[in-house]
């Protein structure tokens, strides 16, 4: 900035003593002005559909309630009902463990698809064909996308049938719908994409010649995989990960769809104490979910380096 | 180090589609020589390269190392190790473990390798950085590291894909003398590929110039330099003038002693075999000389160079040391005379 200023000076030709005091404070002024006026559109949007929302949660989260009022206070009651009541931690660990199933097949299946797409497609052209045939199922909606499966996978639906039909099994099987196994199918079905592209973007930026130099120093295709392949791509993996991981954390259709009502998350308590107008209740709920999935995310960023991908 | 060794190409050849990179190419590389193999881009050099090394496959013909066939065996055993062009140096690996991912492809213990690779890079100067990234070193440190990882697995042989050319040219000069006193203390076979026919006059003890495919020379660089096998290596190594020769007064050739050999024959001078004098206005030349105006004259500091254009459009190039320019200087639109001893003209007819 001085320097800046200095050399602007410098150029009109007169020495910086002779300047009065009072032109040189409008002119840093003028110039410290630039940057904030910069960012102020985004910090602005930021602040409306970010910061402000935000903190309402969490406002309301400390309000008090009754049946048909919110009543603004600062009472840790919310917390204190939600920590102690069992059917939170039951929920918060049913919710978890499916995310996690989610998260591991997603990564198993979208690592092993990018893999191919990035090292086994030679041509560009495929490449593209390929990715684009990879984002079919967004064509039509989620909700269409996991009703299509309720025919497949009921009581006599497609799939009974056919196992029955061919005689491996007497009995239909139960476990196939509205079920635990539903949902991360759903999931699995719904979100593997978003593993795919970060790590296919990952494996893209991998230079072909790490892996020849891999090769000319005695790794086979399993210890380059490992050696090399594996550990560039974490910064993608990581950003699949975090994807998957806060959708399924906050996800309540594809639940309450797939479970038949049966199953609960931790997206569906919360749309449940709204629908008997328990705002607060719901606030506090949203609020430990948003630090729960803030400290996972955070604990990757530690982790994985994801800036070099961003 | 698993000793030098010889390293033959036999009648190879490399196809991609219908496009031929290498035609044919046989080539004696003997135990423990530097050899460049030179040529501009596009010339084989390379193919050449990766199919010894053999990270591209041979369409045709046969590679022996010492007495194996090594034509269709994987890159790793072939006791030849690459240096490739950009380094590739593992990003998220430090320097030790860049070095030792041989080892640790092998399964050799974490200490043993440590110390291995600890070794080699003290040998190259580089144990200072031993913990850091690649990305945390300058060009010429990482290719330290890139050598050091190469000669871990003590290769007879050792492949080179122009090293040099990632390096700024004061770096270059500076790495360009480490590789050759490395050559010399291994013992080993460099094979190191450049489009830089100063870079492989200076470090080659053998000179392979390739051209669309095919290997037009092979040879010291001296004998190279001075007895070019054809107007194209003449051209590629430069220091020459190619003019094209004629029978008796025929415009825009230089005349041949006893007559214009057949076809389309040119005629090679050393710029620095070229003496000026001041000339007598009349215009033509003979055999061993020619008059012409001076256009250029650029001064190189060991030499000064003047470009002159003889009279019916040919154009010299002369290199005159500093000290003989000095002495009789030569200024622009100045017309001279240039001659030249009959021993220093080459005819080629190819």
């Amino acid at each position: 900035m001085e320097s800046v200023h200095r050399s602007l000076i410098g150029r009109n030709g007169a020495p910086p003593l002779e300047r009065s005091a009072a032109s040189r404070r409008s002119r840093r002024r003028r110039f410290a002005l630039a940057p904030y006026l910069q960012i102020a559109p985004l910090a602005a949007t930021l602040l409306v559909f970010l910061v402000v929302p935000i903190a309402a949660v969490i406002a309301v989260s400390f309000w008090d309630y009754d049946t048909a009022r919110l009543i603004p206070a600062f009472i840790f009651t919310n917390y204190h009902d939600l920590l102690v009541d069992p059917i939170t931690w039951d929920t918060y660990l049913q919710t978890i463990s499916v995310a996690f199933l989610t998260w591991a097949l997603t990564l198993a299946i979208g690592f092993t698809v990018a893999y191919f797409l990035a090292f086994h497609v030679r041509s560009k052209a495929w490449q593209t064909v390929l990715f684009l045939v990879c984002t079919v199922p967004f064509w039509t909606s989620n909700i269409i996308r996991m009703i299509a499966w309720i025919p497949f996978l009921g009581r006599n639906g497609l799939l009974n049938q056919a196992l029955l039909h061919f005689g491996l099994i007497r009995q239909p099987l139960e476990f196939l719908l509205f079920s635990n196994f539903a949902v991360v199918l759903a999931y699995v079905h719904l979100f593997t994409l978003f593993m795919v592209v970060p790590i296919f973007n990952s494996m893209m930026r991998i230079d072909r010649a790490l892996l020849e130099a891999a090769r000319d120093l005695g790794a086979s295709g399993r210890q380059s995989l490992w050696h090399v392949i594996i550990p560039l791509t974490k910064p993608g993996i990581a950003i699949g990960t975090i994807f998957i991981l806060t959708i399924v954390m906050g996800d309540f259709v594809t639940v309450s769809v797939m479970s038949g009502g049966q199953r609960a998350s931790v997206a569906l308590m919360m749309v449940n104490a709204m629908s008997l107008l328990q705002y607060p209740a719901a606030a506090a709920n949203a609020v430990v979910l948003l630090a729960i999935v803030l400290g996972i995310v955070g604990a990757l960023v530690r982790i994985v380096d994801i800036r070099k991908e961003l | 180090m698993a000793g030098a060794a010889n390293v033959e190409l036999v009648a190879v050849s490399k196809r991609y589609g219908s496009t031929v990179a290498v035609d044919g190419v046989d080539l004696r590389i003997p135990a423990g020589s530097y050899c460049c193999l030179l040529g501009p881009s596009g010339c084989g050099k390379t193919s050449t390269l990766r199919m010894i090394s053999g990270h591209e496959e041979v369409s045709d013909g046969d590679i022996l190392l010492g007495s194996r066939n090594i034509t269709d065996l994987a890159p790793a055993k072939r006791s030849t190790a690459m240096m490739f062009q950009s380094y590739a140096l593992f990003p998220h690996l430090d320097c030790v473990d860049n070095v030792a991912f041989s080892l640790t492809m092998k399964g050799v213990g974490r200490a043993t390798r440590r110390k291995r690779a600890m070794e080699l890079l003290a040998r190259l100067h580089m144990d200072g950085f031993a913990d850091r990234l690649p990305g945390q070193l300058s060009g010429g440190q990482q290719q330290r590291v890139a050598l050091a990882r190469a000669l871990i697995t003590d290769p007879s042989v050792l492949l080179l894909d122009e090293p040099l050319s990632a390096l700024d040219p004061f770096l270059r000069l500076q790495v360009r003398e480490e590789l050759k006193v490395l050559q010399a203390q291994l013992g080993i076979t460099f094979i190191h590929v450049t489009h830089s026919q100063e870079e492989a006059m200076a470090l080659a003890s053998l000179v392979v110039v390739m051209n669309q495919g095919r290997i037009e020379q092979v040879g010291e660089p001296q004998a190279v330099f001075n007895r070019p096998a054809s107007v194209f290596v003449a051209r590629f190594i430069g220091g020459y003038n190619l003019l094209p020769a004629r029978g008796d007064d025929q415009a825009g050739a230089i005349a041949m002693p006893g007559g214009a050999p057949p076809g389309d024959a040119h005629v090679a001078v050393r710029a620095d075999r070229i003496r000026l004098a001041a000339a007598p206005p009349q215009p033509g030349h003979g055999a061993c000389e020619a008059t012409g105006l001076v256009k250029t004259i650029e001064y190189l500091g060991l030499m000064v160079k003047v470009g002159v254009e003889i009279d019916d459009g040919l154009r010299l190039s002369v290199m005159l040391p500093e000290e003989r320019y000095l002495a009789h200087p030569v200024a622009l639109g100045m017309r001279v005379s240039a001659a030249w001893a009959r021993d220093d003209m080459h005819v080629m007819t190819h």
